[in-house]
Order: C-alpha cells, then sequence, then structure tokens
C-alpha cells in the first residue's frame, strides 16, 4: 500500500451542496485496493452519504482496525481525521473517542475478520453500550490482505477457489447485532448504490449504537461459483425487506404512497426515514420479529437486506451515563480540578 | 513464668482474623485510635484470594520514631482465627503476648510457655450481651478493640470520637457500638490489669499526616488532575483504584448546575478494551486512564506499541502484584518493570513512574496527564499492592490552585490558519515532540490520519526505509527529553563520604529508611538513591559511576530494575549487587540491613574476622 494523491481539479460546474462542498471534497486518497473490490463502492456511498447530508468533513472521525476494509478510510473524507488502529480492536478505539467528544459523528470501518472472528467480542460490546456511531462491516467472507482464508462470516459449506468446504457455522452479524441491542440494524449489499446510500445517511442521522453489514464481494479471493459472497450469488439471492427514503431538516417530503405500504420513522434529531415496504408485511421497529425474519429467511439460503430494525427513540450511551452536554475534552481545570481547599477537606477526613 | 516484653510506643501487633467477619473496620478504629495518640502507625493487609471464610491478618506496627516499613516478628498476637492458631503462635517473640477468646480453655499442648496468655472470653461475653447471631459476631470484633485499647492505655475517647465520626451518617448505631467497647474495657479493667507490657503513650509525632491508601489517592491525583475518561477491568489490587475515583467524582465532578457528570467511567468486557477506549479517548482530546494489574499490562501489549508508535498520550496504573500468569493475586511485588518498561512488540520504551507512597500517588497520577500530554505517549505509574491497598501514614496532600494542566503541543484552528502546512509528525522544536491536531478542529487544515504502520512526517503511509528510520530515531530523541520532565531521583547522603551505594524505589522506601538507619548504627554508610522514574537522568549513571559498590534493592526475582541500570543507563554491572525480596510480603528493614552487612561480610572476610 502507498499513498497516491488524488488529483485536485475538478469540473467547473459539480454541484454543491448546502456547505458549497462538492462531492469531490469528500473525497480522499486513490484507492490501492484491487479493481472491481467492493470497498470501493462502499467508499463511494459513504462520500455520497455525507455529501447528501450536508456534513462538514471535520467533524466526522473515522476509525477502522486491520485488514482490506479497515484500509479503506484512507479513500475518503480526505480532511477528517482517521484512526487506523488495532487488529478487532476499533470498537474501543470509537467508544473511547466517542466518550471524549460526544459532539461529532463517528464512522467505524472493520471487516468480517476484523469484527467476526478478532473483534467478536468488541463489536458485541460496543452495541450493547449504545455507542452513537455508524459501524459499516465490508463484509466478504475472506481474509484477503493474507490471501483467501475463510472468515468467521463465511456460510458452512460456501467453497474456497480450490473447492474446499467451509466446515464451520457462520456468525450472522445482524442477528447478534439485534441481540446485543443495537438500536439500528441494516443490511445492503456493496453493488447496490440505490440501497446503501439512504441506510448510510440514516444510520448518520441515528443516535445510538447503528451497524450496517455490507455484503462486498472480494474479486480477488471469494467471487467464484460455490462462494454465497460472490456478486452473482448475492444479486440472485438478495431479499429486500423494504426500500429507505431519509428525509433530512431542508428536504420536503413529496411522494405519496398507498396506505399500509409505507412505514414512517421520525429519529430522534427530526430526520425521517420513509419504508417503503417490500413483499412481506414486515415491522422494522420490532426486533424480536426482525430477528425471527432473519433466521427463517437465512435459512431458506436468502440474504436479507435493507433496514432491518430501527428504534426512533433510541438512547445513547452518553445519555445512559448522564455525562455533560460539553464534549469531556473541552472541559479545563475550573470545571475538572476540585482545587486547594476541597483538598483541605479531604485531608481533614483522613487523620 | 515468661518474660514479659516491655515497650511503650514501639511494637508489632497482629491480628488474625477470618475474611469476611466484620474484622476489618474493628481493627482499622484500633489503629487509627493510636494515630490519634499522635503516635505513627503503618498497617498491612494480609489476606488471600477469597471473599468469605479464610484466613487474614492486619499487621500493625506502632512506631513512635517513624519506622512505617514492615519490621518482622510479632509482639502481641490477637488470635481470632482457630484455623492459623499455631502457626500464629509460632510467630510471636519470645516474652510477647497471645490475646485470645478464653471463652473454651485452650490445650497446654498448643501453646508455647515462652509467651504471656492474655484471655477475654469474648464469646461468652457476647453470647450473653446479644442474641442475634450477626451481632454476636460483629461487636466481637469492637469488644476486643476495647478490652486492647484497655490493655494498651489507649485512650477511651479518641476512641469515641471515632466512632462518632465513622457512624455520623448512621447514627443509631454509634451507642451499640460504645456499648460493646465499653464491654470489652471493663472486663479487661476488672480481670487483667498489669498483664501487657506494652503500651501507647501520647506523643505528638504524627502532626498534619494522613492515613490514606495509594489506590484512593492516586484516584484523588486523577481527579485533581483532570482526568475525565476512566476504562478499565476488575483486578486485584487495582480495583479500589478505580471505584475511589468513581466515588471521588461523584462528589466532586457533578455539574452544579444540571447535576450532570464531567466525567465518564466504563467497565470493559476486558483490559484490551479498557486501554482501546482509553487511546480512543486520549487521541480525542480527553485525559484519560485505565487502572490495572500484571495479567491485564499482558494483555494490553499491543496497544501500547500502538500508542507509542502513533504518539497517542495514555496513562496506565499498574497496581503490581506477585507473577508471573496469575501468580499471587494478593500479595505484593515489583515485578513488571520489564513488563512495561519496554512494553509491546518491536523497539519500544515507555516512560514509567516510580511512586514511593501514597502521597506520590496523587503527586504522580495528576503529572502523569501532564507527561502523557506532553510527551504524547503511553505514561506507567507504578505502584503495587502494599502501598495501593494498605493504608499509609503519609504528608498531607498539596495542591496549588494557579497550577494549569499542561495540555502539549495541540495546535488549534487559528494555529493551523497561522501556519503554511502541518506535518503531524514533523520535529520543529528539535526535542522529539511533534505537534498534533483533534478532530473537528478546523474545516480543511489539520486532518490526519493516524496508524500503527509506518508513515513519513506528514502522516503518510509508507514502507520506505529511511522514512521509518527517521521516525524511529525521533521517538528515541523525544524519550530523551523525557529524562528532564519526569520525577528526578531523591538522594539521601551518608554521614560521611563513602564507597558504597543503594539504589531502590517504590514500596521499599519505609523499610529502606529504617535499615539506612540500623546499618548507619553498624558503622556502615551508604549513600541512598531513590529512584522516581524511568528513563533515568544522566543523575542516576553519575551515581553508580560515583561508587564503588551499588546495591539495588527490589522485590522481584530477576533484578529488573538492576537490568535497566545496566541497558539504559550505563551502569558497570560489575558494580551493582541485587538484593531482592520476592515471597509477595512487604520487604523489611531487618531483611534489607541483613542482606547488605552479609553481603559486605562476604566480600570482605577480614573484617568479619575482626568482628
Amino acid at each position: 500500500m502507498t499513498h497516491i494523491a488524488k488529483p485536485r481539479f475538478r469540473h467547473p460546474k459539480l454541484p454543491v451542496n448546502a456547505l458549497g462542498f462538492t462531492r469531490r471534497d469528500y473525497e480522499g486518497a486513490v484507492s490501492t485496493l484491487c479493481a472491481g473490490c467492493g470497498h470501493d463502492s462502499i467508499s463511494g456511498a459513504i462520500i455520497q452519504a455525507c455529501f447528501e447530508l450536508d456534513l462538514p468533513p471535520h467533524r466526522l472521525a473515522k476509525l477502522s482496525g486491520i485488514g482490506c476494509s479497515s484500509k479503506t478510510p484512507t479513500y475518503f473524507l480526505g480532511n477528517s481525521h482517521g484512526f487506523n488502529s488495532v487488529h478487532g480492536r476499533m470498537p474501543s478505539v470509537l467508544t473511547g473517542a466517542n466518550l471524549a467528544n460526544r459532539d461529532l459523528v463517528y464512522l467505524g470501518v472493520s471487516g468480517d475478520g476484523d469484527s467476526a472472528s478478532i473483534g467478536l467480542g468488541q463489536f458485541a460490546h460496543c452495541l450493547r453500550r449504545g455507542v452513537d456511531m455508524v459501524y459499516i462491516v465490508e463484509n466478504n467472507g475472506v481474509y484477503g490482505l493474507t490471501k483467501g482464508q475463510f472468515s468467521a462470516t463465511a456460510d458452512q459449506g460456501a467453497k474456497d477457489r480450490r473447492g474446499g468446504a467451509n466446515p464451520d457455522a457462520a456468525v450472522d452479524l445482524p442477528s447478534l447485532a439485534l441481540l446485543m441491542g443495537a438500536t439500528f440494524v441494516a443490511r445492503s449489499f456493496s453493488g447496490d448504490k440505490a440501497q446503501l446510500v439512504p441506510l448510510i445517511k440514516a444510520a448518520m442521522r441515528h443516535r445510538g449504537a447503528a451497524f450496517i453489514d455490507c455484503i462486498s464481494p472480494c474479486v480477488a479471493f471469494n467471487n467464484h461459483a460455490g462462494s454465497t459472497k460472490s456478486f452473482d450469488f448475492v444479486r440472485e439471492h438478495n431479499e429486500a425487506v423494504n426500500f429507505l427514503d431519509v428525509f433530512t431538516g431542508r428536504d420536503e417530503i413529496t411522494a405519496d404512497y398507498e396506505e399500509g405500504t409505507v412505514q414512517e420513522i421520525v429519529q430522534h434529531d427530526g430526520s425521517v426515514l420513509r419504508l417503503k415496504k417490500l413483499g412481506a408485511d414486515y415491522d422494522a421497529t420490532d426486533p424480536v420479529a426482525a430477528l425471527a425474519y432473519l433466521q427463517s429467511h437465512q435459512t431458506a439460503g436468502e440474504v436479507v437486506t435493507g433496514l432491518i430494525h430501527v428504534k426512533a427513540a433510541a438512547e445513547d450511551l452518553h445519555a445512559r451515563m448522564e455525562t455533560v452536554e460539553a464534549p469531556l475534552s473541552s472541559l479545563d481545570e475550573a470545571e475538572l480540578c476540585p482545587g486547594a481547599d476541597a483538598l483541605a477537606a479531604i485531608n481533614a477526613a483522613l487523620r | 513464668m515468661p518474660t514479659m516484653i516491655e515497650a511503650a510506643n514501639d511494637f508489632v501487633v497482629k491480628f488474625a482474623n477470618v475474611n469476611g467477619s466484620g474484622s476489618a473496620s474493628a481493627n482499622r478504629l484500633f489503629v487509627r485510635s493510636i494515630i490519634r495518640m499522635g503516635v505513627p502507625v503503618s498497617a498491612r493487609n494480609i489476606f488471600p484470594s477469597n471473599i468469605q471464610g479464610l484466613p487474614t491478618w492486619y499487621e500493625v506496627r506502632v512506631s513512635e520514631a517513624g519506622h512505617l516499613g514492615r519490621r518482622g516478628g510479632v509482639d502481641l498476637m490477637v488470635a481470632m482465627n482457630p484455623e492459623t492458631w499455631d502457626a500464629d503462635i509460632a510467630e510471636i517473640e519470645p516474652g510477647g503476648y497471645l490475646f485470645h477468646d478464653s471463652t473454651k480453655p485452650v490445650l497446654a499442648s498448643r501453646l508455647r510457655g515462652d509467651i504471656n496468655l492474655i484471655g477475654v472470653p469474648l464469646t461468652a461475653i457476647c453470647n450473653e450481651r446479644y442474641s442475634d447471631p450477626r451481632q454476636r459476631q460483629l461487636f466481637k470484633n469492637i469488644v476486643y478493640v476495647g478490652a486492647l485499647s484497655s490493655l494498651l492505655g489507649i485512650d477511651e475517647a479518641e476512641i469515641e470520637r471515632l466512632i462518632r465520626e465513622q457512624f455520623r451518617s448512621k447514627e443509631k448505631l454509634i451507642p451499640a457500638n460504645l456499648e460493646a467497647l465499653q464491654l470489652g474495657r471493663s472486663y479487661a479493667l476488672d480481670h487483667l490489669s498489669g498483664q501487657l507490657g506494652l503500651s501507647v503513650e501520647r506523643a505528638d509525632a504524627v502532626g498534619e499526616r494522613i492515613f490514606i491508601d495509594g489506590n484512593n489517592a492516586a484516584a484523588l491525583g486523577c481527579v485533581y488532575g483532570g482526568a475525565t475518561v476512566a476504562a478499565w477491568y476488575p483486578i486485584t489490587p487495582s480495583t479500589s483504584l478505580a471505584d475511589s475515583f468513581g466515588s471521588h467524582c461523584r462528589r466532586l465532578r457533578g455539574e452544579p448546575e444540571t447535576g450532570r457528570k464531567r466525567y465518564a467511567i466504563i467497565q470493559a468486557e476486558d483490559e484490551i478494551a479498557a486501554i482501546g477506549m482509553v487511546v480512543g479517548a486520549a487521541w480525542n482530546g480527553a485525559r484519560a486512564f485505565t487502572a490495572t494489574s500484571g495479567p491485564g499490562i499482558s494483555l494490553m501489549q499491543e496497544f501500547f506499541g500502538l500508542a507509542y508508535f502513533a504518539e497517542i498520550p495514555a496513562v496506565i496504573f499498574d497496581v503490581q502484584r506477585g507473577g508471573p500468569s496469575t501468580g499471587m493475586p494478593t500479595r505484593t511485588q515489583q515485578s513488571d518493570l520489564t513488563a512495561c518498561a519496554y512494553a509491546s512488540h518491536g523497539d519500544t520504551k515507555h516512560v514509567v513512574l516510580l511512586p514511593g507512597d501514597p502521597k506520590e500517588c496523587f503527586e504522580f497520577a495528576a503529572q502523569s496527564f501532564d507527561l502523557a500530554d506532553r510527551l504524547q505517549t503511553p505514561v506507567f505509574v507504578l505502584s503495587d499492592l502494599d502501598i495501593g491497598m494498605n493504608e499509609w501514614l503519609c504528608d498531607s496532600l498539596e495542591w496549588d490552585d494557579a497550577r494549569r494542566y499542561d495540555r502539549g503541543k495541540v495546535l488549534d484552528a487559528e494555529a493551523l490558519d497561522a501556519m503554511e502546512r502541518f506535518g503531524r509528525y514533523l520535529d520543529v522544536d528539535g526535542d522529539g515532540i511533534p505537534y498534533r491536531t483533534l478532530p473537528g478542529t478546523h474545516p480543511s487544515k489539520g486532518g490526519f490520519f493516524t496508524r500503527g504502520t509506518s508513515k513519513d512526517r506528514f502522516a503518510r503511509y509508507t514502507e520506505r526505509g529511511a522514512d521509518y528510520v527517521d521516525n524511529m530515531e525521533r521517538l528515541l530523541a523525544k524519550f530523551e527529553t523525557a529524562k528532564a520532565l519526569v520525577p528526578a531521583p531523591e538522594v539521601a547522603s551518608a554521614a560521611e563520604a563513602t564507597g558504597l551505594g543503594v539504589i531502590y524505589f517504590g514500596s521499599t522506601a519505609p523499610a529502606m529508611d529504617e535499615a539506612l538507619a540500623a546499618l548507619d548504627a553498624d558503622g556502615i554508610r551508604l549513600d541512598a538513591m531513590r529512584l522516581r522514574a524511568f528513563p533515568f537522568s544522566a543523575e542516576v549513571e553519575g551515581f553508580v559511576a560515583d561508587h564503588d559498590r551499588v546495591f539495588v534493592v527490589e522485590q522481584n526475582r530477576d533484578g529488573q530494575i538492576r537490568n535497566l541500570l545496566v541497558n539504559e543507563a550505563g551502569a558497570d554491572p560489575d558494580k551493582l549487587i541485587s538484593v531482592l525480596h520476592y515471597d509477595g510480603t512487604p520487604i523489611t528493614a531487618r531483611f534489607i540491613a541483613g542482606s547488605i552487612a552479609a553481603r559486605l561480610r562476604a566480600a570482605d572476610p577480614a573484617q568479619e574476622a575482626a568482628e
């Protein structure tokens, strides 16, 4: 991996957002991943979502672990601070960062090795705690940087490039996220930007732990026949439960839908999630039903995508801990140090 | 009749109890009443890794001369645990005393002829007065404190005052405790007069000193030092540090208008997550710490390397216990020096602070946040179970209200606008310390990517050898800068010039003070240096160079600080003589003085013959 700066020139008439930024202002360095890698499409979706949300780039912090997916934060939001931390430990670093400054948007980017194998514990615990973040797993079912070993999300019986079958049961991250009390759980596919961008936008406007499992085929090691994480397999078995439109403050909610086909959810910050139901009568606000739906459809070989669960009135870690409104990192001596008089009283009680 | 040890304000009492029986607060009452009499006391808990039902001891040394180290030997054994009876009795000095529950007769075969028996029918007294079994058990402790206080001549009014202070918020418990105290006192007055040759006499040797454990003091240091994020995982003997931080914060860190918290404490899922949270919080501008012990240090290694290499402040308290592996969880040692000084894979060196008492736990805790921010690196504060979990008599804690936190080289938006080009890892000032920015500072300047992989001065990924070496050399330069910033060693020179020196650190301090006085009385003069931090300043190198032989006293098997002196201070290994104590008990003056005297005799047989 080398650092390749992207040329700065751009078309003079590129559209700008409310902050006057173009989409290009949300880009990063040139990707060094394999040509056609699903991860690059996800980076593109993140850029698009941030552009559409009018997000000031420096108000977002991007954190990752180790692996192909964890390299991607270099390739988007070049003006944001990033932190490529330790394998499987991004959730704890993100949790600490969030504790220090509750005012920023936190984007955790991880992979299936990073989150489902070495980091399964931290994955579960940061969701339990309700850390306010968007946690995206770029899920390809294999270890890319070490050349193609199965990861813990690979389906039982899935074939590797040499035809060997995976003997172990798969870790299903969205199911685990539901069990851990995540208040926003989605799954998408790197090849479906129309579905992914609104999910990222909605997750960024969610206050609480938002998790997106994004199937992202590995073109080098897991895109062959017999793989259940290949472009072809996911396209053939994609079972979307809904289609999402996100309306934030400046959008006008326009389109009309037939009664009973749409579920509207108003999030804590006033953003409106309009879920157009596809097929079954799916209620994304019911986590128990969502878990049952996921399990039964996965057993049938379907890849369930869409906004699987959202809790509108979610509470985040800071709300639960009752921390002050100001970022802890902004407090100074006057607010933090009790002073000499208080210490004299403490001394007196210890004599 | 056995002889009777006669001593005023200079003896050792040991309480042998069963844990979970409520003895701890009664024993503490006993100790504090002696301190209130103006007589210095040191007290140590000796306890098993267990919650209820196993033996536990509380060893109290009364010393008007102010010797606060462990002495060794017992003058008065308060034997409240039948299970350890034989071993407890064996520890008593000839002419010493055995205080016991005389409700049932003791078999002569389980006694010693050279000790004095002081019996109080504790069970009988309590059974007669109380019907509730729990009360019988709890008040038995107060009854023996009453009897002992009478035998030793402790002012009754001091104990009463302490009881009233202790139960200020639960007033209805005061009369019951005072009554139990009187039950013991009157029995002793009526039946035991003149049976104990030990006494406490009012003195003026305590002054303004306070009685506090190192973990509590360190927690206060974190509050005063501006820590806002604590992430930890429970582990003996560090748990009380995190607990104390919580209780101090609840009192001292609420936002007055809203009652909301100006702090965040997370009990993490493990030590790896705890240090990860600390690193994340510190990266994002908060002062953050974790508290742990040896096994936690082992688990955190990878993050220490990241924080060292990516240059992120972090404060780690390691309250050391016996290792390796699970080792001796409730026993003391100084055996994590190597693990902390060189923590993580690759070439790393870390700043390590070595407090010598609870007051320094407070001071070094507060200072560690300044050092971590200034140096942008992990800072370890190494205490141990002896300092951390035992209350020590030490000087009052001090704070200067004019003191400002040193947040180090952090650029704000204005500074970024004023500069031509920001380079996260540029050595602008020549001290090896680069400038950093915090997330959220500026819309278009100062953003960078933090990584554990190699990078150039502008934080861009690179695998170029020259860039890697450049960065590693700058980290060394930064470590050199640290030498002048960390607490300097303290030197106590002998009464006359000597070629002998001794180096020590941490909880060895009080025993060493006493050992030096004892050796001096025997004509053995040593200059003494107490190390207070790693990396070592030039003064340390000079101290070794200036002496012919230097004893290095530490509480581990392998001479870990000696190795650091050889590796990092260029000390001549032939000059450094290890004196090692690592059985899990706190080191004693007798051990130190005895070991040093024996080594000198062995090295110089002529002297031995002359003696």
